[in-house]
């Protein structure tokens, strides 16, 4: 079953256009990369989805509604959550108070204090301190803890790795399988290739705006990958 | 006049203006509102007060049960109808709207209740005072007012330390577009925000309007103290605005008592100083 479909997905930051046309499908347990170079579309089009950016309404249909048209609160209500680029907690909040802003969507599910704790147990000893007072690591923690909160049917992750230690990303990447195994579906961005390939059963490769290449991960031609990735 | 008795009704004159400013505290923390409306705000609190007073015959202090609730929902209307039109645009679009707004209020007033003073009477607690010592005593109506001030600011803490529309308020501050996509419907909240801060613009309105006479143009200068009560105090802490009006009324006071002419000026001096020393105020929390 089709959980997410882009038709012909195209956005703007006022007259720059930063997506062409993008068409992308991800079945309902699915887990999806999206991989390309710094500026080829990928937070863009997480944020396309996630409703931050305007789109027609065809263009983005979540379960079959289409959805491009509704505001970033409206699409979280409907159980699309994103953990962002940056992590971007409220710094002024503790970690508790971030991970329970996350229930500001009002859904039902899996997901509570009690199991974002179980997943990361260090989370619950440093609960009670300001978000920037956690390491890098910690705080994507919290940043996926807090969209766990909203019991998402649809999990879109920004550069889960980005400016954290390779021990660190593995143990970030372990917790995506408890996260999937409740049969969340995950679209992860990243930079990190492998990283991303090694979590995902597709991938899509972005290039300036363009899909350029899709393909199961399992052996796919790690020429026609670079090519796709550096456009050459 | 002893120095005690100085620093006493300065100190209490202060929680007068931190009762002005926490409105303007709050919509400038939660929305980066610069409210330029907010005194003329105050002023048209205290002539609703007066109208609810002259229809029905009631105590100023109980015409505060309709005089906050109408607030609240002008507030509210205020926000989601004009003001959260203007925040996409930078800091210039609702300084413009809310000077528009400001204009209109005044000139409103002017010419539903021409240009003469009205004052709202309590009777006697308006003159009533407390003998603490041989020379020293202290009106009852200023320690009210301190106290509700008081009162006020520790209740708006509880609501943004310990509730879930407060950790909403809090998350919106720091990170607008992050909040929205948590699934914070950022304009409804925005209203709340504003709706909760025309509560204490109505208690200063109405309390403003017993303790001395207004008139359709007394806006702006209430602006100014609440204002420099604000930066005094950082912006975005409470606590600081409360510190601020005391340090404004301090100043005042202690002005006045050298040479009456200084008191205005006294005040002023002592907001430029501290803007010379601490440029963001004394307790800043708010994050650019």
């Amino acid at each position: 079953m089709t959980l997410l479909q882009t038709n012909n997905l195209s956005a703007f930051y006022g007259d720059f256009q930063a997506l062409f046309g993008i068409n992308v499908t991800v079945a309902q347990g699915e887990t999806v990369a999206i991989i390309g170079a710094n500026g080829a579309g990928k937070t863009t089009f997480l944020r396309s989805v996630a409703g931050a950016l305007d789109t027609a309404p065809e263009m983005v249909v979540f379960d079959g509604e289409p959805i491009g048209h509704k505001t970033a609160h409206e699409i979280v209500r409907l159980g699309i959550a994103m953990v962002p680029e940056g992590r971007r907690l409220f710094p002024s909040l503790s970690v508790e108070e971030n991970l329970l802003l996350g229930t500001h969507s009002e859904r039902a599910g899996p997901w509570n204090l009690k199991r974002v704790y179980e997943l990361f147990p260090r989370l619950h000893e440093l609960r009670q301190l300001p978000a920037p007072s956690l390491s890098g690591g910690q705080q994507q923690m919290t940043a996926v803890g807090r969209a766990l909160m909203s019991n998402p049917r649809l999990l879109l992750c920004d550069e889960l790795s980005l400016g954290l230690a390779p021990v660190v990303i593995r143990d970030i990447y372990e917790c995506l399988d408890a996260i999937t195994g409740e049969g969340t579906t995950v679209v992860l961005v990243e930079q990190d290739i492998n990283r991303a390939l090694d979590a995902s059963a597709r991938f899509y490769c972005f290039q300036e705006g363009r899909l350029a290449l899709s393909a199961p991960t399992k052996d796919f031609d790690r020429n026609a990958l670079t090519a796709a990735y550096f456009g050459l | 006049m002893n120095w005690i008795n100085i620093l006493i009704q300065g100190g209490l004159l202060g929680g007068f203006y931190a009762l002005f400013a926490i409105g303007l505290s709050m919509s400038f923390g939660i929305m980066r509102l610069v409210n330029i409306a907010h005194g003329d705000l105050i002023v048209l609190a205290a002539y609703v007060a007066l109208l609810v007073t002259e229809g029905t015959g009631i105590d100023p202090f109980l015409s505060l049960v309709i005089v906050v609730p109408v607030m609240f929902v002008l507030g509210y209307a205020l926000q989601r109808g004009i003001l959260n039109m203007t925040l996409s645009g930078g800091l210039l679009p609702p300084l413009l709207v809310t000077f528009g707004i400001s204009i209109i209020i005044q000139n409103g007033l002017l010419q539903a209740f021409g240009a003469y003073d009205h004052r709202l009477q309590v009777g006697a607690i308006e003159t009533a005072s407390l003998h603490l010592g041989e020379n020293l005593s202290v009106g009852v109506f200023p320690l009210l007012v301190f106290a509700i001030a008081v009162l006020g600011i520790a209740s708006l803490q509880l609501l943004f330390y310990r509730t879930r529309l407060g950790r909403a308020f809090r998350a919106v501050s720091d990170d607008a577009d992050t909040a929205e996509l948590m699934g914070i419907d950022n304009r409804k909240l925005y209203a709340v925000a504003l709706g909760v801060a025309m509560i204490f613009v109505a208690l200063a309105g109405v309390l403003f309007g017993i303790r001395t006479i207004f008139a359709p143009l007394s806006g702006p200068i209430r602006l100014i103290l609440a204002f420099e009560a604000v930066i005094i105090g950082g912006l975005g802490s409470m606590w600081g605005t409360l510190l601020g009006g005391v340090i404004l009324g301090l100043a005042q006071a202690v002005g006045a008592a050298i040479d009456p002419n200084w008191q205005i000026l006294a005040g002023h001096l002592a907001f430029l100083a501290i803007l010379i020393v601490r440029p963001s105020g004394l307790f800043p929390r708010t994050r650019d």
